[in-house]
């Protein structure tokens, strides 16, 4: 299913597609630039277009301060913002354990995505570096891996993830692991992933091989030149990972929904859709999309930061996915 | 000394070892969470394996075929595969177009004001689909969505995007085109990449705008075009969290688990994680596969026609 690890436009296939090399420079702008007048009309159709993409989200921020009545009168500024110190937030915070979920969502992701930047590297700075039989073979099946469709391994690993829990459970002196617990959400990023170990590779290969060269002759460890020089120069190539691992765990709802049942151990998207089915018109709840609509807020909110401060490697992240294919 | 044995005397280096040691963890990953599952999935598609055999009450079964010609004549199998194409050939033309046009209009203008833009157009690509699940029930309600009153005052009365069984896909389709950020910086960049002097030369020449578009502007950023294609068509048949957000579980806005919104990952997992039919869901999970690779193939050789590589030829 399109919800495992995944970049922004539903990664996969990246590698089977024979796109050729193209070299980043600068923006060159090669398209004939038009006269003022039409430059004048194109800015204007895109600020109507801003707005179209944009409203959305003013509509969720405002429809999360009115009252529950108001919800669908679809105005920008609330007739009447409702009382702030019993608003909608505070409304959703007391109904449901919407502050635990949004802490667990954020430990859970930061964690996974640590693990996968770190260990992607690793792997990553093999295939680029080293040179040893088996390497074409094992980087082809890192390859053919990003075909595989999430769903022909899900039912596998969920019965895997039951056997380990009944392991655990019958041994009381092994921490409690299995289905519902969050381990399942955040141990597999121990072992690579290969859209990232694909993109890292791509980044190390543009190292100068004279550093390490230099660096062996020096004496130092195969780990120390991973370590001290091919790390830190790769950084770029490690942010990217790891914002883009953080989305695609904040964005996760499939496998929260497989693993977990009980509701302190949600994470925040499967917490929202709770609430939706709790208090949506369907669930016997009597729409109450206000609190519905604050939950969504506090969803959607650490994502549009994130993106405001981490914006050019969201881009550049992107660009290498499509452009080196 | 032959080539099998050069290739093995490899192993005998230090190098060779460190290197397996870094990618001890991947190894170790695809063992057990790849390689190991796809034996186990494709072992339980030719069994009976359900929750009588998760919980041990009854022994596993094998029974052949059985699921392969069960998929063929079910019709839920036929409706779902039936959604998820009607809505992945609606989906992926639609971002295609719209990211490809949003692109083109932001490489007129100046640099800094197409930088500004392109963060609003991005904007969409970062919404969790679970907000955009919410975002489709309350924008496209029928009575009160906002939508709807976008079309009402330009006179237009719309659909009930979220019961009428005809708007469903329409309207989650929309939403999906709505986040076409990602594909429409993979044009930018492709763009760029077209060198400026083809475009002076199709002027000399006289090329319209339009055969300036086709013949020039198509064919050089016709491989990110295929990548995009290739990469949204795999992302819109496994479509699930948008849909089952929206239109599945105990009770939400729109109508009750619709027919409409039954795409193909969504029946899979209920099939697998709902009703417990785990033998049946691992051979639905493989025809997916199946569907995929040919699909993919497809487009693949297909385009070898139509798409240019530059300093190929």
């Amino acid at each position: 299913m399109a919800d495992r690890p995944q970049g922004p436009v539903g990664v996969g296939a990246a590698a089977t597609v024979p796109v050729p090399p193209v070299v980043m420079t600068r923006r060159r702008w090669s398209l004939p630039r038009v006269g003022a007048y039409k430059q004048a009309l194109f800015i204007l159709l895109l600020i109507v277009l801003s707005i179209l993409f944009v409203y959305p989200f003013l509509w969720l921020i405002s429809a999360s301060l009115k009252p529950q009545g108001e919800v669908f009168d679809n105005r920008l500024i609330p007739n009447t913002i409702v009382d702030p110190w019993y608003d909608n937030f505070s409304e959703v915070l007391d109904r449901a354990p919407v502050a635990t979920w949004f802490f667990n969502s954020v430990w859970i992701s930061g964690l996974g995505a640590l693990l996968v930047t770190f260990t992607s590297a690793m792997v990553a700075f093999a295939f680029a570096y080293f040179q040893f039989p088996g390497r074409t073979i094992l980087f082809a099946i890192v390859l053919g891996t990003m075909m595989l469709p999430n769903a022909v391994t899900m039912i596998p690993t969920y019965l895997i993830w039951t056997r380990i829990g009944d392991f655990t459970e019958a041994h009381s002196f092994l921490p409690h692991i299995g289905v519902n617990t969050q381990y399942p959400l955040w141990v597999p990023n121990m072992f690579g992933s290969a859209f990232y170990i694909f993109l890292q590779r791509q980044f190390f290969l543009g190292i100068p091989r004279q550093l390490f060269e230099a660096a062996r002759i020096d004496g130092d460890s195969y780990w120390t030149m991973f370590w001290r020089i091919a790390v830190p120069l790769a950084k770029p190539a490690l942010i990217v990972t790891f914002i883009f691992e953080i989305q695609a765990k904040w964005f996760d709802l499939i496998t929260p929904l497989i693993y977990l049942t009980e509701d302190k151990l949600f994470t925040l998207p499967l917490g929202i859709k709770v609430l939706l089915d709790r208090y949506g018109v369907g669930g016997g709840g009597e729409g109450e999309w206000n609190i519905i609509v604050a939950g969504t807020v506090i969803l959607v909110v650490p994502m549009v930061i994130i993106f405001a401060l981490f914006q050019r490697y969201f881009v550049s992240g992107i660009t290498t996915q499509g452009g080196k294919g | 000394m032959t080539r099998a044995r050069r290739w093995l005397s490899g192993f005998g280096k230090r190098e060779t070892w460190a290197a397996y040691l870094f990618l001890l963890p991947w190894i170790f990953g695809f063992l057990a969470l790849t390689a190991g599952p796809m034996i186990i999935s494709l072992y339980l598609s030719f069994t009976n394996y359900g929750l009588e055999q998760i919980a041990g009450i009854e022994p596993t079964k094998r029974v052949g075929l059985e699921h392969y010609h069960e998929l063929a004549n079910d019709d839920k199998i036929t409706l779902a595969l039936k959604n998820t194409f009607v809505y992945t050939l609606m989906m992926v033309p639609g971002t295609m177009i719209v990211a490809l046009a949003l692109a083109m209009v932001l490489m007129r203008i100046s640099k800094a004001l197409g930088d500004v833009f392109r963060t609003v157009f991005y904007l969409p690509q970062i919404t969790p689909p679970v907000a955009v699940g919410v975002l489709i029930l309350t924008l496209f309600n029928g009575s009160f969505g906002l939508v709807n009153r976008g079309l009402e005052f330009i006179g237009i009365q719309g659909p009930f995007w979220t019961t009428d069984p005809s708007w469903i896909k329409p309207a989650l389709a929309i939403m999906s085109i709505w986040a076409v950020g990602g594909t429409m910086v993979i044009y930018l960049a492709a763009l760029a990449g077209v060198p400026k002097h083809l475009y002076e030369a199709a002027e000399v020449d006289g090329a319209s705008a339009w055969r300036r578009f086709k013949d020039v502007t198509l064919p050089m950023i016709s491989p990110a075009l295929f990548f995009t294609f290739i990469v949204l068509t795999i992302a819109g048949l496994q479509t699930f969290t948008e849909a089952y957000t929206a239109f599945f579980g105990p009770g939400t806005g729109g109508a009750e688990n619709p027919d409409a919104a039954l795409f193909y990952a969504i029946y899979l997992f209920r099939e697998a994680f709902v009703n417990f039919h785990m033998g049946y869901a691992a051979a639905m999970s493989w025809l997916l596969f199946a569907i995929i690779m040919v699909i993919t193939l497809f487009q693949v050789f297909v385009s070898r026609r139509f798409v240019f590589y530059q300093g190929q030829r």
